[in-house]
């Protein structure tokens, strides 16, 4: 027991087998054994979640994207800096091995943090050593330019999958746009999901080098039934319609890329799905200015209850058609929930996975907020695009905010015991 | 030069005691044929005789053309055995290196000093030195180096005297010219040469970092003078304080006792400097000749790695051959940036740039850094 494979002490209490087995290199149990053996909560995070659960790393589908959504988010996107596919693969069968760990509890490598000895460099940056599992997730997807011939992917890229094109008002910052591959990491303990991060990218030196990087500090969205509905920057719900992890169906739907809409060379993403990611700059201190009622307006919402305008419960049928009494609608024609809402789009409907950032100042006295908006889809361009083109045209939110960061990568489906990400695409 | 103290490197434990010393032995010339002519020109690199016995080899380089010119002999991987640079059009430059294992080397002429050179074959005849022990083999990667730092330690004062002689007679162009080369020995033994207290501030203190109570002397205030304020009063008096300081470093630095750990902590050390001092600029503020630290860095950090390769060729091939994969990734990215027998400016480089060398650097560090431990095991 002396290889100390837990980043969490408490952990070793009654969990000789499950840590015994991991120090032996048991690819891949690492969640089960944690989960069946870390009954006692080591404690509780802000939203009261069980720090010491780890969710699985293996399954069908990657976690992150179902997994009730965590409190705090590091995303990363990067650049390939190597033109040797080998290499790729090897960084991505590392990067497995290291998040299998991580997602459980553990260091990223065995002994990691101070087992190799005193004149070794550290194989774990050692941050998240005391720390429990606390929910972490690591989902990682490729970039459209992953797929431009400098590793022999071009013809495997999916059809349906391309650069976003450029909406009406954005106000794009190169430096904080696309990237061929992307890390989401997720947990309830914001150093838990930075340890994830730093370390995957540290694996990844001569490999990859960091395009840019975002820090979300709390959820906006719900993905589960279990979970309340979180605000975002403007105090508003955020997401209460979103499509939900028992919603089966609809995740068929909507989010996992079907076998048939992947044919031959792209056949690899079946299981998969796009992550859309659009860091969204809100101007705060303008929206703070606004009365109740053109806050509610612009939304379609009511700010106390995010019950929809005419109703009176959150969870209530949002309802267009219903008139106020001076005869408007309840929901005003450029409200944002009616823009957004799948009955307006042809029944495009979105998994929103966000997260509410503060990057410091714009420099000109004012805080540099907003919401880094994540979304998954089955077909970006079928979903996203249509949802973004009306809601660019004319959301009444647009006074208040601004695009200044967009991605889109393919996450492949999810990774089996012993096997890596990528697998399929890069075998 | 940085605050820190970087004492660490020459204060760690002494792991490894005093191993005999069982060198690479003083065979005598290699069958009594005597030095072997080079004749560089800008295209062409001709070397009299292409096979040599194993001993002291000797090389007499000549420089018929018109770029200034260097000349290698390299072992595997692109070890550099031995090296003699700067040689200016029309001058000759003689030297010796020692090669203790018959084999196939390159030689390689670099006009322009930038590329990976004119190259050719050399073979070194003879029987194979007898099979020695990891212990051994570290105990000789330690008395390489040593010798490294000696000979550095050497080019060191020879040019540090050839500058202050410049800055004494106020030829100021001629001074410039010649201020990044003059440092270059010292930032190849940077972390030997940090580790003697107050001298490091002395010879290499920058403006911002001089302690309370120290005057800014040294390189960096003859920089400041060279390119911003112009000579000064006390510029003569400063440039013999530099010689003196040299004097003092260089004696010191030729007598210290290394130990095999402190190679492997002072190859990442260089690159360390490289990080945070080089690649960012602040080094050579005021003359911008910051690549040609980064490069002088980097051959330090290469030139311990080499002494200690044939012991981390042994306890881990892997590593060897992931780090020199790296070091050639990096000699492209930095030989983009050099220009006839020296490098462009900081204020040259645009955000990118700076970018891929980071890139690239931070890819050779993260393997350099994994050396300590193996050493140690």
């Amino acid at each position: 027991m002396s290889e100390a494979v837990s980043r969490r002490r408490v952990l070793g209490v009654g969990a000789g087998a499950a840590l015994t087995g991991a120090a032996a290199g048991v690819a891949g149990t690492y969640a089960a054994q944690q989960a069946q053996a870390s009954p006692a909560p080591a404690g509780a995070g802000a939203g009261g979640q069980d720090l010491a659960a780890a969710v699985p790393f293996h399954g069908e589908h990657q976690a992150g994207i179902v997994t009730p959504a965590q409190d705090r988010m590091h995303f990363v996107a990067l650049d390939v800096t190597t033109d040797d596919r080998a290499q790729l693969v090897e960084m991505l069968r590392a990067w497995t091995r290291a998040a299998e760990r991580m997602t459980a509890g553990a260091e990223a490598a065995p002994g990691g943090v101070v087992g190799g000895g005193p004149y070794g460099v550290p194989q774990d940056t050692g941050e998240a050593f005391d720390l429990p599992p606390s929910g972490l997730t690591v989902t990682i997807g490729f970039g459209p330019s992953l797929f431009d011939g400098r590793f022999g992917l071009s013809d495997r890229r999916p059809e349906a999958f391309a650069d976003l094109p450029a909406f009406m008002g954005d106000d794009l910052d190169p430096a904080r746009c696309g990237g061929d591959i992307a890390i989401q990491a997720c947990a309830h303990d914001p150093q838990v999901a930075v340890h994830a991060v730093r370390n995957l990218v540290r694996i990844g030196f001569g490999t990859v080098s960091v395009r840019w990087s975002q820090l979300g500090f709390g959820r906006t969205s719900s993905t589960s039934r279990s979970q309340a509905t979180a605000r975002n920057m403007f105090g508003f719900k955020d997401g209460t319609n979103n499509v939900k992890a028992e919603d089966a169906g609809a995740l068929r739907e909507h989010v996992w890329v079907q076998p048939e809409d992947v044919p031959g060379a792209a056949a690899w993403m079946a299981g998969g799905t796009y992550l859309v990611a659009r860091r969204i700059r809100m101007h705060i201190e303008i929206w703070d200015r606004t009365t109740l009622q053109e806050q509610e307006q612009i939304i379609g919402r009511t700010k106390g209850e995010g019950a929809p305008l005419g109703q009176k419960r959150e969870l209530d049928r949002v309802d267009f058609a219903k008139q106020g009494t001076d005869g408007e609608p309840a929901i005003p024609v450029e409200a944002h929930v009616r823009l957004a809402h799948a009955d307006n789009l042809k029944g495009v409907r979105l998994l929103r996975r966000g997260y509410n950032f503060t990057d410091g100042t714009d420099g000109v006295g004012h805080l540099d907020a907003g919401l880094f908006f994540i979304a998954f889809c089955r077909d970006a361009v079928k979903q996203f695009v249509p949802m973004q083109r009306a809601l660019a045209a004319k959301d009444g939110l647009n006074e208040y905010i601004e695009h200044t960061g967009s991605a889109v990568f393919a996450c492949p489906p999810g990774v089996r015991p012993g096997g890596f990400w990528g697998e399929a695409l890069l075998s | 030069m940085r605050p820190t103290p970087a004492t660490s490197v020459i204060g760690a434990v002494l792991l490894f005691g005093a191993t005999a010393c069982g060198g690479p032995g003083s065979a005598a010339m290699g069958q009594g044929t005597g030095a072997i002519a080079v004749e560089a020109t800008d295209t062409e690199c001709k070397v009299e005789r292409t096979e040599a016995a194993a001993g002291t080899i000797e090389f007499t380089v000549r420089n018929k053309g018109g770029k200034v010119n260097e000349f290698y002999l390299l072992g595997e991987g692109d070890q550099v055995l031995g090296e003699v640079e700067n040689i200016t059009p029309g001058l000759t430059r003689t030297f010796h290196v020692q090669v203790a294992e018959p084999g196939t080397y390159t030689t390689a002429c670099k006009p322009g000093m930038r590329g990976s050179g004119l190259r050719g074959e050399f073979t070194v005849t003879g029987s194979s030195a007898a099979a020695r022990s990891t212990d051994e083999k570290l105990a000789a990667a330690v008395e390489k180096y040593e010798a490294y730092v000696a000979g550095q330690s050497d080019e060191l004062l020879t040019r540090t005297g050839e500058f202050v002689a410049l800055v004494k007679s106020g030829k100021v162009e001629q001074a410039k010219a010649l201020y990044p080369v003059a440092r270059g020995p010292w930032e190849r033994i940077e972390p030997v040469a940090e580790s003697f207290g107050d001298l490091d501030p002395m010879i290499d203190g920058r403006e911002d970092v001089v302690q309370e109570g120290l005057a800014f002397t040294g390189f960096h205030r003859l920089e400041k003078d060279l390119w911003v304020s112009g000579l000064q009063p006390d510029s003569a008096k400063i440039a013999d304080k530099l010689l003196a300081d040299v004097t003092d470093i260089v004696a010191k630095a030729k007598a210290v006792e290394l130990n095999p750990l402190q190679l492997a902590n002072g190859s990442k050390a260089l690159l360390d400097e490289v990080a945070t001092g080089k690649i960012t600029g602040e080094e050579d503020r005021y003359s911008h000749t910051d690549l040609y630290d980064f490069d002088e860095n980097y051959r330090g950090c290469k030139a311990a790695i080499d002494a200690l390769r044939p012991a981390l060729k042994e306890r881990d091939p892997e590593l060897v051959a992931a780090i020199d994969a790296r070091f050639a990734a990096l000699d492209v990215e930095l030989d983009q940036h050099r220009t006839d027998g020296g490098f462009k400016p900081y204020t040259a480089l645009s955000r990118a740039e700076v970018r891929e060398l980071t890139v690239k650097l931070d890819a050779v560090s993260e393997q350099v850094a994994r050396v300590a431990g193996v050493v140690a095991t």
